[in-house]
């Protein structure tokens, strides 16, 4: 188990590894954590024949409070940095609170926020959470720059919105509205392995009880982060009782997910799942939500 | 083949300049090219945990990093830890509470229990569990290794 031979670039600019990637298109891959993508080198499910390595440009490492109460990450920001940065926790609790779920302290000590985005694995949190967040992406190539929506980002298994030649650099992170409480919830055969299902969930409220907005956005059930739109729109407008959230937990196992059968699980005790998780996710981020 | 590139790694103190082609992994270039064979390849897809070595001091995966990654930085194995007449305390904790069992797994779990015990000096055995559950044994339960590790902290704390 060998990885195919490759040619390695190691940058020191975001420039420079642009002109990498733009003169070697789809032969080429960019090279993050290297937590998923090694993996699959050494099975030689990837074999690119060019190796853009991300480590050394240090204009891609860092966390900072943005204008609109939210957090700018640099896609190379360690998973490992972003679980125990204050501002982090300060600012988005609920990505401080999804950061120790994400595989091993050795996983996270290499893994980045942005790699894991840009790898677009179904199972993984964080793209489940950026669209949760409603987080924009920033893109660049050699031709600008462009901003993506998380929810317009992930186009299925493995696959985005992204050009080969196109690099993600930035995570914008915007703050949850005023009333507005989360939950970030998993269920997997061993802590920290790839969950069976997932979920993160925002509610905001109106400050008079009613829901004005409940979200939940599954993983490791599609091909790629799923919304739960039906059952939002069962608890729209609503007061978010005990019984609303379970007739929504119903609707989200019935009519919002499509999950198949694996190694790890059938696809109904997937689907149980989801009823379980969406009961506990929204029953926890309403009552956030009430205290905020 | 692809071309070599000169790289200098420093593994356990000492400087170890080789060339080495791109696609050369951290874990085979340890085991290979300085002969280091305390550092074991299981799984080889980041999953096994037996491969970790520390990375500018932070536990990782050597199966998932290519060696020319490593130049200019710095590394340390099992075999920076302690030598058999002067035991790391951690392995010395392992010798007592028969922690090894085959011993395979060992060595990547002593490399992620050496940050683990600097961050948490009196774990609790959740704490200990979560810790290792990076690090696959297939010898028996863990039972033996939480034990070690509990004797580890307490004996630092004494």
């Amino acid at each position: 188990m060998k990885p195919a031979p490759f040619k390695y670039y190691a940058p020191t600019t975001v420039n420079e590894a642009l002109a990498y990637l733009a003169k070697h298109g789809y032969d080429a891959k960019a090279l993050a954590g290297g937590q998923s993508l090694v993996p699959m080198m050494n099975f030689r499910l990837a074999q690119p024949s060019v190796l853009v390595d991300l480590n050394n440009i240090a204009e891609l490492f860092y966390i900072r409070p943005a204008k609109d109460g939210g957090l700018l990450l640099g896609a190379m920001t360690r998973e490992a940095q972003v679980e125990h940065d204050p501002l982090v926790a300060e600012r988005a609790p609920m990505v401080h609170e999804a950061m120790p779920k994400i595989a091993y302290p050795q996983i996270r000590s290499r893994g980045t926020f942005g790699g894991s985005i840009a790898h677009a694995d179904p199972a993984a949190e964080l793209p489940a959470l950026s669209v949760a967040l409603n987080a924009r992406l920033r893109i660049r190539s050699q031709s600008g720059e462009r901003w993506i929506p998380a929810n317009e980002f992930f186009l299925g298994f493995f696959t985005t919105a992204m050009e080969p030649h196109e690099l993600l650099v930035e995570v914008a992170l915007p703050p949850l509205p005023a009333h507005s409480g989360w939950s970030f919830l998993e269920v997997a055969r061993r802590h920290h392995d790839f969950a069976l299902v997932g979920v993160a969930a925002t509610v905001t409220l109106d400050g008079k009880e009613h829901c004005q907005q409940a979200r939940m956005v599954f993983f490791s059930i599609g091909d790629g982060p799923v919304e739960a739109r039906q059952a939002a729109e069962v608890l729209r407008g609503q007061t978010p009782t005990a019984e609303a959230i379970l007739e929504a937990a119903e609707v989200a196992a019935r009519d919002d997910v499509d999950p198949s059968t694996d190694i790890n699980a059938s696809a109904e005790y997937r689907r149980h799942l989801v009823r379980v998780l969406s009961r506990r996710a929204l029953s926890e981020a309403v009552e956030r939500a009430r205290g905020a | 083949m692809s071309d070599l590139l000169n790289i200098t790694v420093t593994v356990n103190g000492t400087p170890y300049g080789r060339n080495v082609e791109p696609r050369l992994l951290l874990s085979d270039f340890l085991r290979h090219d300085l002969g280091l064979t305390g550092t074991h390849v299981g799984c080889e897809h980041g999953v096994c945990g037996a491969c970790t070595i520390l990375f500018d001091g932070q536990p990782a995966r050597s199966c998932l990093m290519f060696a020319v990654q490593a130049s200019g930085h710095e590394v340390t194995t099992v075999e920076g830890l302690g030598t058999p007449d002067n035991l790391h305390p951690i392995q010395q904790a392992f010798w007592e509470a028969h922690g090894a069992q085959c011993g395979f797994c060992t060595p990547g779990i002593l490399m992620t229990l050496v940050p683990f015990l600097e961050e948490n000096p009196d774990p609790s055995e959740w704490q200990i569990r979560e810790a290792i559950s990076g690090n696959l044994c297939r010898c028996t339960g863990y039972q033996h290794i939480v034990d070690a590790v509990k004797r580890a902290a307490d004996a630092a704390r004494a």
